[in-house]
């Protein structure tokens, strides 16, 4: 790719989230299996995989909204703390955004994005404000700042949930299948966010079954299945040559769709 | 024509042998010092239970099915009786000519409070369930703590999605404050009972002004809550 990342796939990058031996159960349910991953600094990894997988789990251990069972996950070096203040500093530094868009539903576009900024970091307003507005030029809905999130349609919230967390200036942006609740017409305009995010280095973790976005944006693909990593590869690797019968078997059954 | 003349020349020696306003006036304290102290110590209660920690939730949980399942008499009672007669507790001004009406009167209201606490936590926890899980999960993801996610995004969706069932508990506590008589507090059902003593011979009488009282204040208030439970609605 001929982007301005520039080598994030080089091997020699710097980890950033790195996923050691992750077990995980609900009650008798293994979600999570012996989860190695290791993400580079500015690198972009889809993960994929089929429905009960375990891909959301494995992107809620990150910022630790589920706890694990054993193994372990460090982001930046730093070992996840196990509660409070501690962890809440740590999810500030992790970005999330979620399926179903999750705005503050009783607070303006602006305040959502302001939020965390002055709540969680003790910046002052006026500079949370000012930002805030660049952000949500940056992914087109400043127009719409002073509205409340349910006057807006999917797409746009879903791109003013990203502001909210770019906000942070997160280490990491984690993203639960952005665009699986939004309809066909709106998924381009926030998968070009994201695109324009992936370019500018920023270091994301994207569960989607968007190919065209792996393809356009991802350095790695992951390929969960039964709470594993089955296969990891380049985007033109894993969807032209799929190296294991359970990718080949996913890949022919959403490419028939 | 009927001639309402009898009637208004009762209604009128009722209203001036009687301070009827006055006693209505005691009613709308007692509501509003106690809708004060039991949203305080009811979104305490609410807290408690929405809390992470099991042994609040256990306090929570012990205090809400005991006193809601606890008749009001009794408390208001106890509290007359145990606080202060047993106890001691002195809430007024003992030196002051007015100190028993003072003192009845908050004891009243700290029963009252005790009492209707426990609605109020069950209210704002029905208002919790209306919030998604998601709106916590966010405020938790952009690094807010656990009190600032409570307190800056999910408690005031909460209270908007509350208000339904505040204003049944406000409702209900304005006619409970009747009880309030039984510790001598004078306050609209005391006066009544005693014009009736005085006056039997306009018992009905009496009765549609005090009923007619009541509807009066408790009517705008299910109104006024209705059409707030509306405006606050968290659009989604
Ligand atoms: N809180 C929970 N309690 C119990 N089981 C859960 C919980 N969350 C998820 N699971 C189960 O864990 C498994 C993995 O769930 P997960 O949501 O991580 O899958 P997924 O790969 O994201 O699937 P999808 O594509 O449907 O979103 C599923 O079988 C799910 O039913
Ligand atoms: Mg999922």
């Amino acid at each position: 790719m001929d982007d301005v990342t520039g080598g994030t796939n080089d091997p020699g990058g710097t980890p950033l989230v790195e996923l050691v031996d992750v077990q995980k159960h609900f009650g008798d349910l293994h979600v999570l299996k012996d989860i190695n991953l290791t993400v580079r600094k500015g690198e972009v990894v889809v993960v994929i995989g089929p429905s009960g997988s375990g891909k959301s789990t494995l992107c809620r251990t990150i910022n630790r909204l589920e706890p694990i069972d054993s193994g372990s996950i460090r982001v930046d070096g730093a070992e996840l703390p196990e509660e409070g203040k501690a962890l809440a500093r740590h999810r500030a530094d992790v970005g999330m955004v979620f399926q179903s868009f999750n705005l503050f539903a009783h607070r303006s576009v602006l305040d959502n994005v302001t939020l965390g900024p002055v709540k969680a970091r003790g910046i002052p307003a006026a500079e949370a404000k000012a930002e805030a507005m660049t952000l949500l030029e940056r992914v087109g809905v400043a127009n719409q700042a002073h509205k409340l999130p349910a006057a807006l349609s999917g797409g746009q919230q879903q791109r003013v949930a990203i502001a909210r967390s770019l906000a942070m200036h997160p280490k990491v942006m984690l993203f639960d299948e952005p665009t699986s609740a939004l309809d066909p017409e709106m998924i381009n305009e926030v998968l070009d966010v994201m695109i324009d995010l992936a370019h500018e280095g920023t270091t994301m973790i994207v569960v989607t079954h968007e190919m065209g976005f792996a393809r356009k944006a991802a350095d790695r693909v992951v390929f969960m299945a039964d709470g594993q990593i089955v296969e990891e590869a380049t985007p033109e690797e894993f969807f032209t040559a799929p190296r294991s019968a359970r990718a080949k078997d996913f890949l022919s059954k959403i490419l028939t769709h | 024509m009927i001639d309402l003349s009898p009637l208004s020349d009762a209604v009128g020696t009722l209203f001036s042998d009687y301070d009827v306003l006055a006693a209505f006036w005691m009613t709308v304290k007692l509501t509003g010092f106690s809708l004060v102290g039991s949203l305080v110590l009811g979104t305490l209660l609410a807290v408690m239970r929405v809390s992470p920690i099991p042994s609040l939730q256990l306090g929570g949980a012990i205090y809400v099915n005991l006193v809601r399942n606890t008749p009001l008499t009794l408390i208001i009672v106890g509290c007359s009786l145990g606080l202060y007669t047993q106890l001691g507790l002195v809430l007024a001004n003992p030196s002051s000519g007015t100190f028993i009406v003072d003192q009845n009167f908050r004891l009243a209201v700290v029963g009252l409070s005790l009492y209707h606490a426990a609605f109020v936590c069950e209210a704002l926890r029905s208002g919790v369930n209306t919030v998604p899980l998601g709106q916590a999960e966010a405020a938790r993801s952009i690094g807010l703590t656990f009190t600032q996610s409570l307190v800056l995004v999910v408690l005031p969706q909460a209270f908007r999605g509350a208000v339904a069932p505040l204003g049944n508990v406000i409702i209900a506590l304005t006619k409970n404050t009747t009880v309030a008589a039984t510790i001598g507090v004078a306050e609209a059902s005391y006066l009544m009972k005693v014009m009736i003593e005085f006056r039997p011979d306009v018992l009905f009488l009496i009765f549609g002004v005090f009923a007619l009282g009541f509807v009066c204040l408790v009517l705008p208030v299910g109104i006024l809550m209705t059409a707030l439970s509306r405006r606050l609605a968290v659009a989604r």
